[in-house]
């Protein structure tokens, strides 16, 4: 240890002659990528969050595709190319909602948080690395989920641009939304190691239930449609199915895809979960003294 | 004292949570290098206090200065400024301890370089190992490097060497004189007394809320009169004696038994001893 003190005692040296003129703080910019980084590299390197948020839907996709093999429901589709087009909506809440109100949960009640707010990190940064971490997780669970629906469901890509056009603002207003949701959901539990998944799960579980993803919509009863269509779960799901199963237009309710309704759902979440978050977002436990 | 050569300047600080005033009117003064103590039982105002100047709680009255800024108003280069070792925080389990160091050293303009603080606090061999693997001894020291990697002015230290074994405790300490002979302002707070006598150029003791001795920690009251406890062994059993002059009452002693005191002991009050007797002593 001498050799370490004989470094700190220079190093203490140069910093206090360097304190004259200070170099720039880096950029927020900059900080955020290697936030992005740092999630990313969390994320994929955590068995649990992958098997949690990223497996799940997958195995959901693969489990009930098996169990409806080739049933159809008229008008040429199948049961299979529902729960691809549903389980992808549900997989980005998974990636985006589930995934950042459990574990931003966990990093306020592990001082993760407040410690990043004592450093010079922007808090701008912390937000632009989650929103990195989500939109990679998202377009890597779309990407698995096409696959298996590609090789087990003979799903066929859509070859047009104007459904890869619909499919990206679809994804990216659901993804937003749902982060937001999630941000502002992380703030619920009490105690994130005792309930926090119960308690940020329960709903996204009910909302699969009713939005078309667990069970196929046309099986859900129209006054809990009704309900469900309140949250943007059912037009994510809606939406996804537009782009592919677009030969389901004649099941849907009216016989529409209403894309217009689903861009003013998503963005009316999109502010609610803004205002939610700016009202509710801490940075430490509200009990902590 | 001038107002140039202070890191932090506390004046009549106070703090209430819902009707429990936490803290009731602290004065503080910690001069730039300085290693300055701050003990106390729990509950006592110790974390609401240092949280106040840290910048991460707002306070209901009194001025405060840390590095020239009021923590109200902190901005990212004030921060840069400052370091901060909290008590626990783990965080980031599947982050490599390089990783998490290089990391953090992106947030600051002139960060200290990553692997030399590793060395520092003794986790050279482990930078390659996942942060879930380390020890809670281990674990610490990682806290503490990233609290030292921005290079800060004042350092910030809650418990730091809590879970250290005896050897990375001394360790540390030549780590913190290090740092201080270099001219970084260090805030202790700490249980272990030993560790404020060992570190420490000045101590205060908070209890309820208030300030109830500050000074060196050769000069807090107890040390300041002398006084040594005299013990022995009596027919009756042990007996003890509280005394500024301990030499006369043995040399008395002596010549009562003739010679030998039976089980002669002479104690200094230790800093615990004082400390006990302060936070006690008005209960």
């Amino acid at each position: 240890m001498t050799a370490a003190t004989s470094a700190a005692n220079t190093n203490a040296g140069t910093a206090s002659a360097m304190r004259g003129s200070q170099p720039p703080l880096p950029g927020a910019w900059r900080v955020g990528l290697s936030r992005g980084q740092v999630e990313l590299k969390s994320f994929f390197r955590e068995r649990q969050s992958v098997a949690f948020n990223f497996a799940m839907p997958a195995v959901m996709l693969v489990l009930l595709g098996t169990i409806f093999r080739g049933q159809h429901t008229g008008q040429g589709v199948t049961i299979g190319d529902l729960y691809v087009a549903g389980l992808i909506g549900g997989g980005v809440m998974a990636t985006s909602y589930q995934n950042l109100g459990v574990s931003i949960a966990f990093e306020r009640e592990r001082f993760t948080l407040k410690r990043l707010r004592g450093t010079p990190m922007p808090a701008s940064a912390y937000f632009a690395g989650k929103i990195i971490q989500v939109f990679t997780a998202a377009t890597a669970e779309v990407a698995v989920l096409l696959a298996v629906g590609v090789a087990m469901y003979h799903l066929r890509l859509p070859a047009s641009p104007a459904a890869w056009w619909t499919f990206a603002w679809v994804f990216v207003l659901g993804v937003a939304a749902c982060s937001l949701l999630g941000i502002a959901a992380s703030s619920l539990p009490r105690s994130a190691a005792r309930n926090g998944v119960a308690v940020v799960t329960l709903p996204f579980i009910v909302l699969q239930f009713i939005s078309g993803v667990y069970v196929p919509f046309t099986l859900v009863p129209p006054w809990l449609r009704d309900v469900a269509s309140v949250f943007p779960l059912e037009w994510m799901c809606r939406g996804m199915r537009s782009v592919f199963v677009p030969q389901a237009v004649s099941l849907e309710p009216s016989h529409s895809w209403q894309h217009g309704q689903t861009a003013l759902v998503l963005t009316a979440w999109i502010v609610a979960g803004l205002v939610l978050c700016l009202k509710t977002f801490r940075w430490q436990e509200r009990t902590a003294r | 004292m001038n107002a140039t050569d202070r890191a932090v300047r506390v004046r009549g600080l106070r703090k209430r949570y819902g009707g429990d005033a936490a803290v009731r009117g602290i004065d503080l003064e910690i001069a730039q290098g300085e290693v300055f103590a701050l003990l106390g039982p729990n509950g006592a105002g110790k974390t609401t206090t240092v949280e106040i100047l840290e910048g991460y709680r707002d306070r209901d009255g009194g001025e405060v200065s840390v590095l020239g800024v009021d923590p109200r108003r902190a901005s990212r280069a004030w921060r840069a400024r400052i370091g901060i070792v909290l008590q626990l925080a783990a965080d980031a389990p599947e982050l490599t301890v390089a990783e998490m160091a290089e990391h953090f050293a992106g947030f600051y303009p002139s960060p200290r370089r990553p692997a030399e603080v590793i060395h520092l606090v003794g986790l050279t061999d482990r930078a390659r190992s996942r942060i879930h693997t380390l020890s809670g001894g281990q674990l610490r020291r990682l806290d503490v490097a990233l609290g030292l990697i921005g290079g800060p002015e004042l350092l910030f230290l809650d418990e730091p060497t809590t879970g250290f074994d005896p050897a990375a405790r001394r360790a540390f300490w030549e780590v913190i004189r290090a740092l201080s002979g270099g001219g970084v302002t260090v805030l202790l707070t700490t249980h272990y007394l030993d560790e404020a006598a060992a570190l420490a150029d000045r101590v205060a003791v908070i209890r309820d809320g208030v300030i109830v001795a500050e000074g060196p920690p050769g000069a807090l009251p107890g040390h300041r009169a002398g006084e040594a406890v005299v013990s022995w062994q009596d027919r009756g059993g042990t007996r003890r004696e509280r005394t500024a002059e301990p030499t006369r009452l043995i040399t008395g002693l002596a010549a009562r038994y003739g010679g030998e005191v039976p089980g002669l002991t002479v104690t200094r009050p230790s800093l615990e001893d004082i400390y006990l007797d302060l936070i006690g002593g008005r209960q």
